[in-house]
């Protein structure tokens, strides 16, 4: 019996892609591709967990991740809109 | 990946960079060596001096300088003078390290000070829409090139080796995982060390000399690079118009700063334990 294969899941920071479609050109499984110039994870069942498209994505902008690694949601400040002042949300 | 966004200055991002430019993979590749060294992130400084890779420095939550164009090895060198316990790296262009500041750059290695250098080399002017540069290989198109360029481009590897540095590697925003190992090791390596990593600037490069986006300048470095260790079996006319990456040089010399100290120490300890004759005041000639 083989071990069960691993399971990966991708964590996309939408508000830092810029939709330069190297991680889609370059992922080995073509697991990745472009939806309204965002990267997306269409297949992330296909994922072996190769990492090239976190490594060579030049806006930091996605992470693969074992599924049930325990770690939750990423704790990043990309969905943080840092135009928006603190004192905006005031009443 | 998580795990190293402590390092970045997140409120900064996204990056000012254009969509498909290698130097956030190289800025990436820097942090994961970082974060594999763990190194703490107040003991490290990272200067940079003008252009695209310069701003790096901004979206890194290290202690951080931004200097004059050129100088960025100047500044650097204070630092680590005046504090030889900061790890010191250096982010500059290839414009800003081999032309303004070639006479750094070359007295630096000279001098074999603990800097880590790394060289963003996307060939060219980017910051300023796309001047051909001393990186610039011969006959590629650039706004002051319109015709190509007649000037032959720098190895700037080789000139690192003769200029002295003690460890020198080149990798590309392509091969991402041989340009973190090169960091790695360069930040180990006691000494002026260089890491060429050569970068694609689709915006400029690629657009006036019609290779295309981001991915065929990536595959672009793909054909064209050779690893040093498959070099060596490959016979020359296979090498022609192609590029070297990996170790290409790793020689520990003395270092500066730590020459320095002991010259320091050698000169108060001769003068503490002076026994000659006391001048007295009056001897002054005032």
């Amino acid at each position: 019996m083989s071990e069960q294969k691993k399971a990966y899941e991708h964590v996309i920071r939408e508000r830092w892609c810029k939709g330069c479609n190297i991680c889609v050109a370059f992922c080995p499984k073509q697991v990745l591709t472009l939806r309204n110039g965002k990267v997306f994870a269409e297949r992330p069942d296909q994922c072996i967990g190769c990492r090239l498209c976190e490594l060579r994505c030049p806006d930091f902008a996605i992470e693969v991740r074992e599924r049930g690694s325990g770690e939750g949601e990423s704790r990043d400040a990309s969905n943080v809109d840092y135009e928006i002042k603190p004192e905006a949300h005031h009443d | 990946m998580s795990d190293i966004l402590k390092y970045f200055r997140q409120n900064r991002l996204p990056h000012i960079w254009c969509p498909g430019c290698g130097h956030g993979t190289v800025t990436g590749a820097l942090v994961r060596a970082v974060g594999k060294l763990k190194l703490d992130k107040n003991k490290v400084v990272v200067v940079s001096g003008i252009g695209c890779s310069s701003r790096a420095p901004g979206y890194l939550d290290f202690d951080t300088l931004h200097t004059a164009h050129g100088r960025a090895l100047a500044f650097a060198t204070g630092i680590k003078l005046s504090r030889p316990e900061l790890k010191v790296i250096v982010m500059t262009g290839d414009g800003d390290c081999t032309a303004i500041g070639g006479n750094h750059f070359i007295h630096a290695a000279r001098r074999n000070i603990d800097i880590t250098t790394i060289v963003m080399n996307n060939n060219i002017y980017g910051m300023t829409s796309g001047q051909y540069s001393p990186m610039t290989p011969k006959g590629m198109l650039g706004t002051t090139a319109p015709y190509g360029n007649v000037e032959r481009s720098f190895d700037l590897a080789k000139l690192a080796v003769a200029a002295g540095a003690t460890y020198v590697g080149r990798g590309t925003a392509y091969h991402a995982v041989l340009l973190e190992d090169l960091i790695e090791k360069a930040l180990l390596n006691k000494g002026f060390s260089v890491v060429e990593a050569v970068t694609q600037c689709p915006t400029y490069l690629g657009r006036k000399n019609k290779i295309g986006t981001a991915v065929d300048m990536l595959n672009w470095f793909k054909e064209s690079a050779v690893n040093v260790k498959a070099a060596a079996a490959l016979p020359p006319e296979r090498l022609a118009g192609k590029f070297l990456i990996g170790e290409l040089h790793n020689q520990p010399e003395p270092e500066f700063t730590a020459e320095y100290a002991a010259l320091v120490s050698q000169v108060r300890r001769k003068y503490d334990n002076f026994q000659g004759e006391v001048r007295e005041c009056g001897q002054n000639s005032d």
